[in-house]
């Protein structure tokens, strides 16, 4: 899809020369602040209905009646889906062909796995008819007792972790390292079950004509959607065409297909009309993926001068009873510490709750502040700063592996936050800063880390014989900036001015660009739009070199250089002719290019590659009330080339508040009786609001990557998350002298 | 959703006739009734709209006292100066309730009328019993998850906490509420759960708050709420308190002590033993922290909820104090 761009808000500096690196403001944020920008939900096709799921009270079980007749008796009620009637599906939800491919509830049998699970679909002409159809479905269960909780089953050692690491995996001799040890530590810490809760909720709005699809719904992997839902329906991948062009948010929750979705399909299937699904707010925290409990164990030795002996990492965690994903927490200290010796371990419990997922840096982000957390108390245990602790134990290989990194600027982070903070000042000990208040005030600190990680992505580029060019991948923007960054580099791929580019993304018709996810869309996305911004360049500098007329004959390819939409040469750029001319002396309206965009084997084997950063946070606690906020936060990070600073500010500005808010603030809390959340609603699942964050800082440290891809890209959608959280719980620490190791830390942790 | 007829009142008499019907429930902001509506607590079978009732939004402050209308907005009472500067703990309980959007548009009628958050209470749904929703059914809160239930005011029938912030306020201060002609404290317009939870506030059907009444008093004058939760805004109060302190003209000798707690108990909780303790005394820390312990006497807690009872006294005497310093 094209960005309707209503007006043209680029500053002027962005139409000379480079658009890379230029803060633009985002393209879209006109539409978004207007409500123009048109999100799945906003979308009403003719005769549209409007579904509504009923979801199960229980955790486990079956469902031993539906009163389907009320519901259809129901005025306005069309129809009621339920595992009678639901049309057939050419593949089994619950089969699972690869580790991506997630088993799905799409109402294939009448037992109950998980509190929240979909047991039938109303559908009705107005949304209030099958809001109330769905509640006189009456539901009556068979109830089996649930599983709830870290230990709320017997574990296992799950085959493999994340998107499919090693479950155990040592280096050197941990026992032996802790035994040689001068100084041991030894913690455990526990974070909670948290749900993405994007603002917008998982909605479709789908249209079948025949055996073809058209959906709107929010998707951060367009082509791996389409893919999923292609093979459910036994219809061609081309069949189905889905169009996102805005999230509002994802997190992970939207990177795959989700069973609500499918089965917005299968009831417009049924009743032969488009139908509209979107889920409330409390049907969220279910089918859609979460974050998982995690209990983590750390273990540390170190010898006299501070250094590392040993460090042992173990993590248990959850999965649903019916399929795997674990969250890797421990895999955390596999990159930031050298240590002789190191261990990381893993085992679950599979419990009565929906599938866990990806969410915003998965097992990072739950293994930091584990892990940063017990390095401030290693550093404390050795009577030393912790800034000098990490430097100290500074990595100049990837420890686990030995392997060198691709570019680590985290010295400079670490040096620039320190600085910009005012580190140099703390006290080592706690507790003993006050404020003219009266309060506690205390200082923490972690570090940042996160993988540069690419998938695989493909753009198409055009150039025009009026001198204009046509960008196109099917990206997602998922509130990043992506349709802004990635139209940067499409006009620097194109040697074009930004507001010469019609940039194209946001729908499956469009070139695979990949998930947006894992913090690597950018570098994935952007090296395919760079890539067949070279293949349409050089084409074009084929017919100009070619062609007699030409100024720039027998340049050669490499002999011409593309800019502001002309051709130059490179040994002489007095001479050089416009895009227009060269299309238009050809006879050619239009002529096109491709580009890949994926990981290079050879740099895979050979580097590590990671984004790092340093955060420090200031906290202060109310001495009688344990009541805390957080009133500073500075954070350097060093990623990479930097498209857009301001968009990769705001990148890093919403991971260190989601950091404060793993911290302080975000918990799933389930009744243990019924295995259900009791607070699935945005006033008591608690995000930071405004004035929880009175004082963030990013900077951004300059790093050349010449190994990550061609335009030395990392990502930094997750990286802010890790690091802060555990500068904040260590900020705590430094403020009360009481060590959180139940997170979120509440009031009542440290009211003594 | 089930459908309901809607009805926009023209005069007092005709929405209080409406409303008498069974069935209907008064619509004024809506952000308390909208929610309900939701999770399926509220299932009106008629709306009546009070909003374009007119006279009934005034506020007006004088030296015997303040009258609130019932459909003035939240915000308009937090930031109306009169009531800033004669009734700050009026003032400081609005600011700090819900969100700057909840309150452009919640009445103060409407504010008095407000039903706990027990999770379990709104979830007819997922937790048919709840004895506040269907007497005689069962708490399905206790053994649950209680970190925010009550600790004061609780019976075996019910634990569920009273959420709000002004009604606090207005218990400390003596508020009367005005249901018409009616006019009753607004400490018995709020009642224990007992064994009937189901029944919250001593109107009748047919009835309708119109105005709220605030004695004008040193106290009120000098007093303040403080209210302590884990998030800084859009959170329910872990324990809050309003406090008004008249001392003698020695500056130091306590004469009049208002002091009432929230987030902490079945229904705004006046706190007279504390108030007793102090009154005649000078205000001396260590006498005020241990008078403030007698706030939460009689306290039960439910497990997940035991901190609000330590920290409680902690709030009232900081507030106590708070106001002592200010002299």
């Amino acid at each position: 899809m094209t960005l309707e761009l209503s007006l043209n808000q680029q500053p002027a500096h962005a139409r000379q020369g480079s658009s890379i690196g230029q803060p633009l403001t985002r393209r879209d944020g006109f539409l978004k602040v207007t409500g123009a920008a048109r999100y799945a939900a906003d979308n009403h096709p003719p005769g549209m209905l409007y579904a509504v799921l009923a979801v199960s009270s229980i955790a486990r079980g079956r469902v031993a009646s539906l009163d389907v007749e009320a519901a259809k008796a129901h005025k306005g009620v069309v129809e009621v889906m339920t595992p009678q009637n639901r049309p057939a599906l050419a593949a089994d939800p619950d089969a699972k062909d690869h580790p991506f491919m997630f088993r799905l509830d799409l109402l294939q049998n009448d037992q109950v796995r998980y509190p929240n699970q979909s047991i039938a679909v109303v559908i009705a002409e107005t949304l209030e008819a099958a809001t109330e159809g769905a509640a006189l479905l009456s539901p009556r269960y068979e109830v089996l007792p649930a599983r709830v909780g870290l230990d709320g089953a017997e574990s296992f050692v799950p085959r493999g972790v994340g998107v499919g690491g090693p479950a155990v995996q040592h280096k050197g001799d941990v026992e032996a390292g802790l035994k040689s040890a001068k100084t041991r530590i030894e913690a455990t810490y526990e974070t909670p079950a948290q749900y993405h809760n994007a603002m917008e909720p998982h909605a479709i709005v789908v249209a079948w004509d025949g055996d073809t699809l058209s959906i709107d719904t929010p998707s951060q992997g367009l082509a791996m959607a389409q893919g999923r839902i292609a093979g459910l329906f036994g219809i061609a991948p081309e069949n189905v065409h889905i169009r996102s062009p805005f999230l509002g948010g994802g997190f992970g929750s939207k990177g795959m297909i989700s069973g609500p979705q499918i089965l917005g399909i299968l009831a417009a299937r049924l009743v032969g009309r488009p139908v509209k699904l979107v889920l409330r707010r409390e049907q969220m925290y279910g089918p859609v993926g979460h974050r998982a409990p995690t209990r983590q164990t750390l273990r540390m030795g170190m010898d006299g001068e501070g250094r590392l002996t040993a460090l042992d990492h173990h993590a248990k965690t959850t999965s649903s009873t019916f399929d795997d994903f674990f969250e890797p927490a421990a895999d955390a200290s596999h990159t930031l510490y050298a240590s002789p010796a190191i261990a990381t371990s893993h085992d679950a419990v599979r419990l009565d709750t929906g599938t866990p997922l990806f969410m915003r840096a998965p097992g990072e982000a739950t293994g930091s502040i584990a892990l940063e957390s017990a390095i401030d108390e290693a550093a404390y245990a050795c009577g030393m700063d912790p800034l000098e602790f990490r430097l100290r134990n500074y990595a100049e290989v990837e420890p686990m592996t030995g392997k060198p990194f691709s570019s680590k600027a985290l010295r400079e982070c670490y040096r620039q936050a320190a600085e910009t903070f005012g580190w140099a000042s703390r006290p080592l000990q706690p507790r003993l800063m006050r404020d003219a208040d009266g309060f506690l005030t205390g200082w923490g600190m972690g570090t940042a880390t996160f993988p540069a990680i690419m998938f695989q992505a493909e753009a198409r580029a055009v150039l025009k014989a009026d001198g204009s060019g046509v960008m196109e991948t099917g990206a997602q923007d998922m509130g990043q900036g992506a349709w802004t960054a990635f139209a940067q580099i499409a006009a620097d791929g194109l040697g074009l001015d930004i507001d010469q580019v019609d940039f194209r993304a946001g729908s499956s018709d469009l070139p695979n660009a990949g998930i947006a996810g894992g913090s690597g869309h950018t570098a994935t996305a952007g090296m395919a739009i760079h890539n067949a911004g070279a293949a349409v360049i050089a084409r074009l500098a084929d017919l100009a070199t070619g062609d007699e007329a030409s100024p720039l004959y027998g340049a050669g390819n490499e002999g011409v250089l593309a800019r502001g939409g002309r051709l130059y040469r490179r040994d002489d750029e007095s001479r050089g002719e416009s895009y227009a001319e060269i299309l238009t002396r050809a006879g050619l309206t239009e002529i096109e290019g491709h580009g890949k965009g994926a990981p290079d084997p050879a740099s895979q084997e050979n580097y590590a590659k990671h984004a790092h950063g340093a955060v420090f946070a200031e906290v202060k606690v109310d001495p009688d009330f344990g009541q805390i906020r957080v009133t500073r936060l500075v954070g350097a990070f060093a990623a990479g080339r930097v498209i857009n600073p301001r968009l990769v500010r705001s990148q890093y500005y919403g991971g260190m508040i989601w950091g404060v808010s793993f911290a302080l603030h975000e918990e799933a809390i389930t009744d243990r009786r019924s295995g259900r959340i009791q607070n699935a609603n945005l006033a008591e699942y608690h995000v930071p609001v405004n004035a929880d964050v009175p004082s963030v800082e990013a900077l951004l440290v300059h790093e050349d990557d010449p190994h990550v891809n061609a335009l030395g890209i990392k990502g930094v959608g997750e990286i802010g998350i890790t690091g802060t959280a555990g500068a904040v719980a260590n900020a705590v620490w430094h403020a009360t002298g009481v060590r959180p190791r139940r997170f979120p830390i509440r009031i009542e942790d440290l009211l003594g | 959703m089930r459908d309901f007829s809607y009805l926009r009142a023209n005069s007092l008499d005709a929405a209080r006739q409406a409303a008498a019907l069974p069935g209907a429930m008064l619509l004024a902001g809506g952000t308390t009734l909208i929610d309900l509506a939701k999770c399926g607590v509220a299932e009106p079978d008629s709306l009546v709209d009070i909003t374009h009732l007119t006279g009934l939004n005034s506020i007006d402050v004088n030296e015997r006292g303040a009258t609130i209308g019932a459909l003035a907005r939240m915000g308009h009472v937090a930031d109306h100066a009169d009531i800033k500067s004669r009734f700050p703990a009026i003032s400081e309980a609005l600011w700090q309730a819900a969100s700057a959007q909840i309150r452009n548009m919640a009445t103060i009628g409407g504010n008095l009328m407000q039903r706990t958050r027990c999770p379990y209470f709104r979830d007819p749904m997922n937790f048919p019993a709840c004895n506040k929703r269907e007497p005689g059914s069962g708490c399905s809160a206790m053994g649950g998850v209680t970190r925010g239930h009550a600790v004061l005011g609780t019976s075996d029938a019910c634990i569920a906490m009273y959420p709000g912030d002004l009604a606090v306020a207005l218990v400390a201060f003596d508020a009367i509420v005005h249901l018409g002609e009616r006019q009753i404290p607004v400490d018995d317009f709020f009642l224990l759960p007992g064994t009937t939870p189901d029944k919250e506030h001593a109107i009748e059907p047919g009835e309708m708050i119109t105005a709220i009444e605030i004695p004008g008093t040193a106290a009120a004058r000098r007093s303040t709420y403080l209210k302590i939760r884990d998030r800084q805004s859009y959170e329910f109060a872990a324990a809050s308190a309003a406090v008004g302190i008249e001392f003698e003209a020695d500056g130091r000798t306590i004469r009049d002590l208002r002091v009432a707690l929230g987030g902490v108990a079945t229904k705004p909780w006046r706190a007279r033993a504390v108030e007793d303790a102090l009154k005649g005394k000078g205000l001396e820390p260590d006498a005020v922290r241990a008078a403030s312990l007698l706030a939460i006497q009689g306290a039960v807690d439910h497990g997940a909820n035991h901190y609000k009872i330590e920290l409680a006294p902690r709030v009232v005497a900081r507030a106590i104090l708070r106001l002592g310093e200010t002299a």
